[in-house]
């Protein structure tokens, strides 16, 4: 007991006849333990640092320091610099950069898709927040916003109409993947709760359905949607080609959506139903209030793949001819003013998958940690 | 059988025993697919009857109650509630569940609603009870169950007994004329059984009809009119519960008490 209170006396690291204790947290502490451990680790660490040494300078000198921002041909740029190719020529790039963003939208009604771009963050913003007074306007904005936007792109009703085949790059992209993810949510748990219905008639078309689409490349759907589906429509008629793709596309997240949300419906105990059905409520109350709830917190992981995943398979249109930023972007660089400049494209067109997937992904995490309610059942 | 007026003792058989019968259960079966789970089942319950099933694991009494709201099927043989035959008819099935409550051994709260949420959420949308009326009403429940300070908490942070009490205000809140009680206390630590069980026999004075369950003797013999012992599906004796500890007929019977109550 006395001892102990003589050790109390000091404050760590001040006693006389000990030696200071080795650190072991803080940033020195941090090194000790996991850099310079022991021999080998050390041989590690020299060689890893050897490793960064050699690729991140040279990395970003050729990105940013040695990089040529404006410039109106290939060769300018590598005039611009010490040797050709010693740096990046954003100005490819910046020079396209209207290009792969509007595609070919006729310039004076560029207006309406930078409208759309804006409603779309509008959207987000709204429909994502938790806590945002008028949270059912905004829910309703967001259900809206699709038909909105078509009005807007597709014009109409007042606005001049301009062609499907005139979208291109990002907003192709985004048109694509934001329709698929929009619609295939809804249609998904749809047939995710027909496949677990009672009657199987209904049940077995789910499964068809699911499984139809599951087992065929979504390649292979786009191919039949650019060219198959002409001969099952009536002579003479014609179905936008993007139409035909936007439905493919999200018939098949859908297909996924599905299977997730029903690994979902199955997750959830089955004393949960017992005790809806217990206190009267009806089947679609019973799934609106409790089971769909739960359900789809349990889903969002898998939720948020699968849309990660369609907004990646996006980029697969370009197999039928259609210029989404990739399409766009290869096609530009056979210009003879750019040629061989792939690098800065897909540097380019990965950093905005990248961002926007990235997104997704950190949203559905801080919406599942909003979900906790500590659950036990 | 006597039909004296009520006593005050909680024991006594109900005024109502041989008069009228709220729950009939005629030559009933279940299958669960080859299985027999239910062999010829034949109960009446009074109103205001409170009765103790009990019996070893797999003897199908919690099957047999939660036939009675139509949580499990059966297949031959016949059960009514309260006049109202249970058929494949969903409008029956739906008029049964809003007079009969349950309480399940694993609690089966929403997790993903408040407390106040869970108790009101039943009235609101199965009563259409405006919602400030239908959480005061929840409230009063909660009162009853002596939890009205956990009301804004979610099921997840509560203590099993105090989550089972919640339960059995959610099932009160619908004023059902029949409790069901489906081992109530058997998923929780020992120290917190005794909350649950008074609660249940405050619910038993205040005339409830009710069916429980359970292996808590000392609540059969508070409480039960009558005490039912199953095994194997079929019911093998009842009786007022004094007899049926004190002089059990059966061998079944006596061999599960020397069971139940020498451990």
């Amino acid at each position: 007991m006395a001892q102990n209170q003589a050790k109390q006396a000091y404050s760590p690291g001040t006693h006389p006849d000990l030696p200071p204790p080795v650190r072991t947290t803080g940033v020195l502490g941090w090194v000790r333990k996991n850099l310079i451990s022991s021999p080998l680790n050390i041989v590690l660490t020299l060689a890893s640092i050897w490793l960064l040494w050699s690729i991140v300078p040279p990395a970003l000198n050729w990105v940013l320091a040695e990089a040529v921002w404006s410039a109106d041909t290939r060769k300018e740029c590598w005039a611009l610099m010490g040797a050709p190719r010693d740096g990046a020529c954003w100005a490819f790039i910046r020079g396209s950069f209207k290009l792969f963003v509007y595609g070919w939208y006729p310039e004076p009604e560029r207006w309406r898709v930078n409208l759309t771009f804006l409603l779309f963050a509008i959207t987000i913003f709204g429909a994502l927040r938790e806590n945002i007074p008028g949270k059912k306007y905004w829910l309703m904005f967001a259900t809206a916003f699709p038909f909105i936007a078509a009005w807007l792109l597709l014009g109409g009703f007042g606005l001049t109409p301009v062609g499907t085949q005139k979208l291109g790059g990002i907003l192709l992209t985004l048109v694509v993947a934001v329709t698929g993810i929009a619609f295939s949510l809804p249609i998904g748990l749809a047939l995710a709760l027909g496949r677990r219905s009672k009657l199987p008639a209904l049940r077995a078309v789910c499964v068809i359905f699911i499984e139809f689409i599951r087992g065929v490349p979504l390649i292979t759907l786009l191919f039949v949607a650019s060219t198959m589906l002409t001969y099952f429509l009536p002579p003479g008629s014609t179905f936008d080609l993007l139409m035909r793709v936007l439905i493919m596309v999200t018939l098949f997240a859908s297909a996924y959506i599905a299977e997730v949300v029903r690994g979902g419906l199955q997750g959830l105990p089955s004393g949960q139903y017992e005790a809806a059905d217990s206190l009267g409520l009806t089947y679609w109350k019973a799934h609106r209030l409790i089971i769909l709830p739960q359900a789809l917190k349990i889903s969002i992981p898998g939720i948020v793949n699968t849309f990660i995943g369609s907004f990646k398979d996006s980029v697969l249109v370009l197999i039928i001819g259609m210029m989404d930023i990739l399409g766009l972007g290869r096609a530009r660089l056979n210009d003879p003013e750019w040629l061989g400049l792939a690098p800065e494209l897909y540097i380019f067109i990965s950093l905005f998958f990248f961002i926007s997937c990235f997104g997704m992904a950190r949203y559905s995490l801080s919406l599942e940690k909003k979900l906790q309610t500590g659950h036990k059942y | 059988m006597n039909q004296d007026t009520p006593t005050s003792s909680t024991t006594e058989a109900p005024a109502t025993s041989s008069g009228e019968k709220i729950i009939t259960i005629n030559g009933m079966h279940k299958w669960f697919d080859d299985f027999h789970v239910l062999k010829n089942i034949n109960l009446e319950v009074g109103r205001g009857e409170r009765i103790v099933i009990c019996g070893p694991s797999g003897s199908g009494k919690s099957t047999l109650i939660r036939c009675i709201n139509r949580l499990e099927e059966h297949q031959q043989g016949t059960i009514s509630v309260d006049g109202t035959e249970l058929t494949h008819d969903l409008k029956n099935i739906e008029i049964i569940r809003s007079e009969v409550g349950i309480v399940f051994q694993q609690f089966n709260l929403f997790p993903h609603l408040t407390v106040l949420e869970n108790v009101a959420l039943a009235p609101i949308w199965v009563r259409k009870m405006p919602r400030a009326e239908a959480e005061g009403n929840a409230m009063k429940y909660l009162e009853r169950v002596k939890i009205p300070e956990q009301a804004a908490k979610y099921p997840g942070q509560l203590s099993g007994g105090q989550q089972q009490r919640v339960a059995i205000a959610r099932s009160l809140c619908m004023n059902p004329r029949i409790m069901l009680f489906d081992e109530p206390t058997s998923a929780l630590d020992p120290e917190m059984i005794k909350e649950v069980l008074d609660v249940m026999i405050e619910l038993a004075e205040s005339g409830m009809t009710m069916l429980v369950v359970t292996h808590e003797m000392g609540f059969a013999t508070a409480v039960a009119h009558r005490v039912i012992f199953m095994d194997g599906g079929e019911i093998i004796e009842e009786k007022p519960p004094r007899e049926f500890f004190e002089n059990p007929e059966h061998e079944r019977t006596k061999l599960f008490l020397s069971q139940i109550l020498h451990h």
